[in-house]
């Protein structure tokens, strides 16, 4: 890869304690992120896309979840090993979230000025008036009309989309290296969700902060990200460029996931294929650990090595890896 | 200010209804007065009655009465032979310094171990809060009275349990001061426990609540300490309920001050409050339930003015 890799997740596996037992949500997965770059995250409702970014954020909910194996390597440090201080000091700093809710994601009783002036003070070690004053240049940036007087509102004097960006400047705030977006956009209209989209692709320019997108948007995959990674059921069946996965899925979760969105590039006057879903449901977080390819059940290519044995990752060339047994096959 | 006009219509609305109610009660302070004197004839009672003008028609009265009010009249106690005005205010202060000094202590440490089991739903502080709950709602304010007056005046005599001052002392202002907190420790902590109860209770539960929220987990995300994600980003926003309920109880800890002042001699209004009742020295009384309206009202506007400054959406909703 030509970029240096920042974030490189090694086998990690997240379990919660539920009623039914110790489930893994997360189960051995792997990935990097590239300096700058945008890796898109898909997969259904379930899979475990926003307890992968809780684990990188160290913020994995207690006490019914923990981190039971893996590394999260960034930089020079390992962040399932180092401790609750040096979390924090990286979090909001070197890597920071936003959340699918803008409308409850942040504090209604403090101004949002003081919410994004927080992180500066917090990590920058600015004072009340410099933090203050930044915080009006971030509001500015995220295409916040009239700063200087919007500093002080609170966020229920403001839409859906004004929040969000309120989110991403305060996410932004101290230019972390790397970004999540969990669903950004997925709580707001249409022509707002292409605003906040283009608006993370203009700072990252400005930035070089390397996004992870979140999302089930495929049109917003392909705009935005270089990369994909596709999970289902707490582990990666498919990861690849953008460009690969999408022309040439090898997976048949990410066939019919692709297939399931009329094709951004389709001439829309043009006749559709009808579009095809993906039967069945997602196994039962008490099944996630099983031995085998979870999506068996559901697969139209299944064999009887499918329910025997978990499938192992393969390289099909310039990083695009697919888990599946009759990758070869389908392709 | 449409608030400050509720305010004074509800207090009109009390003084009417007070008086109609004493008027409603059998008795008067003429056959009080005979009792006294171990019996009088009609033309006596008759007598006594045009003397303290309760031969008047009764709206009459009523409307001698309001005015009075509004000149800071609230009568004359027949009983004490005094102003009631004056009369209440030698005992108002005592109450409220009692009612003031329960109410906060009641709310911090109600709100300290709120927050403290909160934190841990399962940990040995949510079991001792819920202990706590359990014996405040329990307890009757007077029998919790009675046992530490019990304890405190056999067998730790470390408090006084008794009266507001002690009479012996005669230092300067500070030390005169120290001995009033001395005299109160005991009434406020009586109190104080069955609200404690009420507000560790709803503070452990709102704190629950807003700890879970998403907001809470954007301050985690910001790599805030914890202390700044529980005090400043879920307490403040927890409190709201904590705060509505304590304007609420206002009147209910007024009326447990005039239980808890009359097991520890407390010269205040509750047992003012004992005396004029025996006597049936309606002025008094007509005086006393109107303080107490005027208290719960103020406590209201306070609790909104505090809502006002915790809460920026009740702040904008009525602007
Ligand atoms: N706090 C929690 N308590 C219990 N179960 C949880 C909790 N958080 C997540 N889970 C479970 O973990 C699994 C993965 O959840 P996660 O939120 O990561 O899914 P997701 O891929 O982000 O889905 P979505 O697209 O709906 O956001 C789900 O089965 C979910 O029910
Ligand atoms: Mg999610």
């Amino acid at each position: 890869m030509a970029t240096q890799t920042i974030l490189e997740v090694r086998d990690l596996t997240v379990e919660l304690a539920t009623r039914d037992g110790i489930s893994p949500v997360i189960d051995g997965l792997s990935f990097e992120v590239g300096a700058g770059e945008t890796l898109a995250l898909v997969g259904e409702s379930g899979c475990g896309k926003s307890m992968t970014a809780l684990a990188v954020m160290g913020l994995v909910p207690h006490p019914i979840g923990r981190i039971a194996g893996g590394e999260i390597r960034f930089g020079s440090e390992d962040l399932v090993a180092v401790g609750e201080d040096r979390l924090r000091d990286i979090r909001g700093n070197d890597i920071s979230m936003i959340f699918q809710e803008p409308m409850t994601s942040l504090n209604p009783v403090y101004s949002v000025g003081e919410q994004i002036a927080e992180v500066l003070r917090r990590h920058q070690g600015l004072n009340h008036k410099q933090a203050r004053q930044h915080a009006v240049e971030l509001l500015h940036a995220v295409g916040i009309p009239d700063a200087a007087a919007r500093v002080s509102t609170y966020p229920h004097q403001m839409s859906g989309g004004q929040r969000q960006r309120v989110m991403i400047a305060m996410a932004l705030a101290c230019k972390p290296k790397i970004l999540i977006a969990d669903e950004p956009t997925t709580a707001l209209d249409v022509t707002v969700q292409a605003q906040i989209f283009d608006l993370l692709r203009v700072l990252q320019r400005e930035t070089g902060t390397a996004i992870v997108l979140i999302t089930h948007d495929m049109g917003a995959v392909c705009e935005l990200a270089e990369r994909m990674m596709v999970m289902y059921a707490g582990r990666k069946v498919e990861e690849g460029t953008v460009d690969d996965v999408i022309a040439n899925p090898r997976h048949p979760y990410t066939q019919g996931l692709i297939s399931c969105v009329p094709h951004v590039t389709d001439d829309p006057s043009a006749e559709r294929a009808p579009l095809v879903e993906i039967s069945g449901i997602v196994p039962a977080l008490r099944d996630f650990g099983a031995d085998q390819c979870l999506f068996a059940a559901r697969c139209r290519q299944v064999v009887a090595r499918c329910a025997a044995e978990r499938p192992v990752s393969n390289d099909f060339g310039s990083g695009h890896r697919v888990a599946c047994w009759q990758a070869e096959v389908a392709s | 200010m449409q608030r400050v006009g509720y305010a004074a219509i509800l207090l009109f609305a009390v003084l009417v209804l007070n008086f109609a109610l004493m008027h409603l009660a059998p008795g008067d302070i003429a056959d009080t007065i005979a009792g006294d004197m171990g019996g009088a004839d009609a033309e006596v009672m008759a007598e006594i009655r045009r003397s303290y003008g309760l031969d008047l028609p009764v709206w009459e009265q009523l409307i001698k009465y309001l005015g009075g009010v509004l000149h800071f009249d609230l009568g004359y106690s027949f009983y004490f032979n005094m102003p009631v005005v004056t009369l209440l205010l030698e005992r108002v202060p005592a109450t409220l310094l009692l009612v003031v000094a329960a109410q906060i202590l009641a709310i911090s440490v109600g709100v300290l171990l709120g927050v403290i089991a909160a934190r841990q739903p399962n940990g040995m502080a949510s079991h001792v809060v819920t202990l706590i709950a359990l014996f405040g709602f329990s307890a009757p304010v007077f029998w919790t009275g009675i046992m530490l007056l019990i304890t405190f005046s056999l067998w730790v005599p470390i408090f006084p349990v008794a009266g507001m001052q002690d009479v012996t002392i005669d230092g300067n202002w500070f030390e005169r001061m120290l001995d009033v907190g001395r005299h109160l420790v005991l009434p406020v902590i009586t109190l104080a426990s069955v609200f404690l109860a009420l507000y560790s209770r709803l503070c452990r539960a709102s704190m629950l609540e807003v700890l879970g929220s998403d907001y809470i987990r954007t301050a985690r995300a910001k790599g805030l300490s914890t202390r700044e994600v529980v005090v400043k980003h879920a307490l403040k926003n927890a409190l709201n309920p904590v705060v509505t309920l304590a304007g609420l109880q206002f009147s209910a800890v007024v009326s447990g001050a005039v239980l808890v002042e009359t097991v520890f001699s407390w010269p205040g209004l509750g047992t003012l409050a004992l005396q004029s009742i025996i006597a049936r020295d309606t002025p008094t009384i007509l005086g006393i339930l109107f303080f107490s309206a005027l208290v719960v009202v103020v406590a209201n506007l306070l609790t909104d003015l505090v809502l006002r400054m915790i809460d920026p959406r009740i702040r904008s909703s009525d602007s």
